[in-house]
């Protein structure tokens, strides 16, 4: 398997939607392949960090006043 | 037992389904649950596509006053939730449209046709890279990184992979076939993880006195 094969199938391995043979094809190539093994780790590092980190929260005082306008218009009937 | 389990599953029910049941039925303080339970979703999802926060507020009134004025036009063979992001991104295209003075707004823009390469940046991340920065300087270089991507990339990684939604339930809110959504997928998560690398790769060590590398076991 070639790199650029590896980076084609990259997120099925990430989303855990490939099949047992690709599987082992996948892993026999990152166990020679550093550059492969790093592009993995850290794909899924940066998945894991915008997950797990709020970018654009909504403050409680923000959040009160857009849910008490929205409700106030649909108790209107919009 | 296979029989009773797959009765089981037909009649379970959505808790959301149930509360749209009773909002069309003219109970609104079960509208106030379902707001309550998707507004900080839907304020994020237009934030990442209009990348402006007063658009992302008036989207957010917009999108769940319009979910409620079509209510009965919600099937309920979809989910509630991927229901209203649907309506959320158009709100949001539409915002921006707005404000572009009315050029055509799509989440096709900027979106290049060719194929995703092997990432040139080779250099590891420290571990635990956030650990270096304070939360409001991480979460300052999350929304730069991507802000960077291109619309359509951007939103598919936001749905798919901050949101949640799977690959068929981001395709068919989107308008996209699933292929598109999975070619933008892997193109999306291979330039935040190149443009990340800049903040939080392995910080190189003075030579001869390099970090000690781990024998693989068994070799």
């Amino acid at each position: 398997m070639t790199c650029t094969e590896f980076i084609s199938l990259l997120d099925d391995l990430i989303d855990d939607s490939v099949n047992d043979r690709m599987r082992a094809d996948l892993l026999a190539h990152l166990k020679d392949c550093e550059h492969c093994e790093v592009t993995l780790n850290t794909t899924r590092k940066t998945i894991e960090i915008y997950r797990s980190h709020e970018i654009y929260d909504l403050p409680p005082d923000l959040r009160e006043r857009l849910h008490a306008a929205i409700m106030a218009r649909c108790k209107r009937g919009c | 037992m296979s029989t009773i389990q797959s009765i089981a599953g037909e009649n379970e029910q959505h808790p959301d389904v149930a509360l749209v049941e009773r909002v069309r039925g003219g109970d609104v303080s079960a509208y106030d649950t379902l707001v309550r339970k998707y507004e900080r979703q839907v304020f994020r999802i237009a934030q990442h596509i209009t990348q402006n926060r007063e658009d992302a507020e008036d989207v957010v009134q917009d999108a769940f006053l319009k979910a409620y004025e079509k209510l009965d036009q919600f099937q309920g063979n979809s989910k509630f939730y991927t229901w209203l992001v649907r309506i959320a991104v158009n709100e949001s295209l539409m915002r921006l449209r707005k404000r572009r003075t009315g050029k055509m707004v799509s989440i096709d823009e900027d979106v290049e046709t060719e194929e995703g390469s092997v990432p040139r940046d080779l250099a590891d991340w420290a571990p635990d890279p956030e650990q270096n920065y304070t939360q409001s300087e991480l979460a300052e270089i999350l929304r730069k990184t991507i802000q960077g991507l291109p619309q359509g990339f951007r939103v598919v990684f936001a749905l798919r992979d901050v949101e949640g939604l799977s690959t068929e339930e981001t395709a068919e809110t989107l308008g996209l076939s699933v292929p598109a959504v999975k070619s933008r997928l892997l193109r999306a998560r291979l330039q935040l993880r190149e443009r990340l690398s800049r903040y939080f790769k392995r910080k190189a060590a003075p030579a001869g006195n390099g970090p000690a590398i781990a024998p693989l076991s068994g070799s």
